[in-house]
């Protein structure tokens, strides 16, 4: 079933792919072939692989149960608020919440997953900033 | 004797005190990452190359010390193979078949001190076949034209996909999603606009070094919060005894034939494109299985059948680089995040690459030299240290390996968009490995994508859109013919053979 549900969304990804594709605006100057044909070449290439996904399925691969299919999505949710929260926190602070997250749901003890998101975030800056010299997010702190 | 010369060039270039501190560096750094659980080397240079990149090293010191990340990888992917049975990376699997039950037998430390000179073997000798055979491709790569390129890259595509999967339409779904992803972006030709929905982030394109590593680091630590709690993965080196540290003279003497074939059949793997260094460590294996495994000892702890593999996936390693080098085109994973390190450093490999930049390429020939021996020499009396670090919980590891992640790609451009698209990559690729869809058709898509586009088009240009142009001279029909049959031979007649290789359940590090 999952390789039916790929297939089909590797049809409907061709179809509005191919559409964009047809948009896309050409300018005066323009080579023989133009923007166009070689990404409706792709499309009809997923297009085609897909078709045949549909049509000659792989066996089911195990799914998690769908507790951590909600924890995958959480912790997609962290990583994204991550990302937010970099520029206006600054590094240290919101690599160590993210990271003690992380190393929590991965089954560390949650006093622990504390002590190693600060771990990691605090050797990461000394090691990427302070001995390498990379520049990280710089928060309201400076670090 | 130009290409001794040129190698001796090369020397001279790796053996400053920099570049020789790096080298060991990345040798030591390479093997642990090699060794860490999930880690192997195409992830592990994957995190590195954004760093590498930020410090704003040189390109020859930033490839020195990516490559010795490589080949040290390569090295550490065995520890844990022989330990725990658990193979740190695919081409690693067929070591546990041997590697295991010798440690079982209470000789680890025999185990990996000689698996260490196989490996050192195969990676040495396939480094000089690199040496040898790179030149020669580069003066055949010389004729190549627009048309033949556009067919080349097409090969390239037919036998990735065609050989190293099991299912050939995933593989060609995942060479069209990438392919498609470096659409996105203005048009290199006409300067309009392509897919960007008027994001203006997207106007560059995606960046291939966000979607490598998020499809290859990212995508691990959600295969990890998935499996939590189950033993996959996670293993217990407590109980074994190292014992000696140098493998009997009478062990080394009775795996040296097996040695030399099992190089020689893992540097042909490793040059023909799409095959890469499970394909190496696969054949040299089941082939010395045939020849020398008389009294059915194979897989219960002979000394052949380890380092069989282990020279087959080292000189695989090395003979992988030669078309990557010399045509620009890489036949697997390892070599794809090679090949996106260069491009990071604005090095474009190919043929011109030997003539413009003869430093880089010795250079690196030559700290691939260098990166061997200390490998050796390092191993051997430090694999004790390397064996604890396989005892550091994914629990700990993995967090730091998302972060560097992040602070790696953060560091290119400072943007958040950058981490979200990454961090949209890490899902795709968690789920498409769920699929069994390959994640290196997708990455080569990506990194070459905007390449085929314009040899298509600039030989449609040269023979004004006359589509004929791209079938016209010999050398493309028979780029053609081997892409054609490369992907279609497979299909009917490797069902057989392919289906003989283990099964991993997306494994850990994609080759």
């Amino acid at each position: 079933m999952s390789d039916r549900i790929l297939g089909g969304l590797g049809l409907l990804l061709t179809v509005f792919f191919i559409w964009q594709a047809t948009l896309i605006k050409e300018s005066f100057i323009s080579d023989p072939v133009g923007p166009k044909v070689f990404p409706i070449i792709i499309g009809v290439l997923v297009g085609l692989s897909s078709l045949a996904i549909f049509l000659k399925p792989d066996e089911e691969p195990e799914w998690p149960e769908f507790s951590r299919l909600f924890e995958v999505g959480l912790t997609i949710a962290v990583m994204i608020a991550y990302a937010y929260a970099l520029p206006t926190a600054g590094f240290v602070v919101s690599t160590a919440v993210a990271a003690a997250y992380l190393s929590w749901r991965l089954g560390t003890p949650p006093l622990k997953a504390v002590m190693a998101g600060a771990a990691i975030a605090i050797g990461i800056y000394v090691i990427f900033h302070l001995i390498l010299g990379l520049s990280l997010a710089r928060g309201p702190w400076g670090f | 004797m130009d290409t001794l010369n040129a190698l001796a060039h090369g020397f001279s270039i790796a053996l400053t005190f920099q570049n020789l501190g790096l080298a060991l560096i990345g040798c030591f750094l390479g093997t642990i990452i090699g060794a860490l659980p999930g880690l192997g080397p195409s992830n592990g240079v994957a995190i590195l190359i954004p760093l590498a990149f930020t410090l704003g090293l040189p390109a020859t010191p930033a490839l020195i010390l990516l490559t010795s990340v490589y080949y040290g990888a390569m090295y550490g992917g065995r520890i844990s193979s022989i330990l725990l049975n658990i193979p740190g990376d695919e081409p690693a699997l067929m070591t546990t078949l041997d590697g295991y039950p010798m440690a079982k037998k209470g000789m680890a430390g025999e185990a990996l001190a000689l698996s260490g000179i196989a490996s050192f073997v195969g990676a040495f000798f396939a480094t000089w076949g690199l040496v040898f055979l790179a030149p020669q491709l580069v003066k055949v790569a010389l004729l190549f034209g627009p048309a033949e390129y556009f067919a080349l890259f097409a090969l390239a595509f037919a036998t990735l996909g065609g050989i190293a999967s099991r299912n050939q339409a995933k593989a060609a779904l995942a060479a069209g999603l990438g392919l498609g992803i470096a659409m996105i972006g203005v048009d290199g030709q006409t300067g309009v606009p392509r897919f960007t929905f008027g994001e203006v982030h997207l106007y560059d394109g995606i960046d291939f070094l966000v979607a490598i590593v998020g499809l290859f680091a990212l995508s691990e630590v959600f295969i990890f919060l998935e499996h939590r709690g189950t033993t996959k993965a996670t293993g217990d080196a407590s109980g074994i005894k190292l014992g000696r540290l140098t493998p009997p003279l009478s062990m080394l003497k009775q795996t040296a034939p097996t040695m030399a074939r099992s190089t020689v059949l893992g540097f042909i793997a490793g040059v023909l494109p799409g095959a890469g260094a499970s394909l190496g460590s696969f054949i040299a294996y089941s082939v010395e299985k045939r020849l020398v495994d008389k009294n059915k000892t194979f897989g219960t702890g002979d000394p052949r059948g380890l380092a069989a593999p282990e020279a087959g996936n080292n000189a695989a390693a090395g003979g992988a680089l030669v078309p990557m080098l010399a045509l620009g085109v890489p036949g697997s994973g390892t070599t794809a995040v090679l090949l996106a390190m260069l491009l990071a450093l604005n090095i474009t490999p190919g043929p011109l690459l030997f003539t413009n930049n003869p430093d880089v390429v010795w250079g690196l020939i030559a700290a691939l030299f260098i990166g061997n021996v200390m490998l050796l020499i390092m191993n051997i009396p430090m694999v004790g240290l390397f064996v604890r670090v396989l005892l550091v919980p994914p629990r700990y590891l993995m967090p730091a390996v998302a972060m560097i992640s992040f602070v790696g790609i953060y560091g290119i451009s400072g943007s958040t968009f950058d981490l979200m698209v990454m961090v949209g990559f890490g899902v795709l690729g968690w789920l498409l490995r769920k699929l069994e869809v390959p994640l290196v058709p997708v990455i080569l898509g990506v990194l070459l994508g905007n390449q085929m586009e314009a040899n298509m088009r600039r030989a449609m240009t040269i023979s004004d859109g006359e589509w004929s142009a791209l079938f016209a001279s010999p050398l493309s029909i028979g780029l053609w013919l081997f892409a054609f049959f490369g992907f279609i031979l497979p299909i009917i007649a490797g069902r057989f053979f392919r289906s003989k290789l283990p099964r991993t359940d997306s494994e850990a590090d994609p080759d």
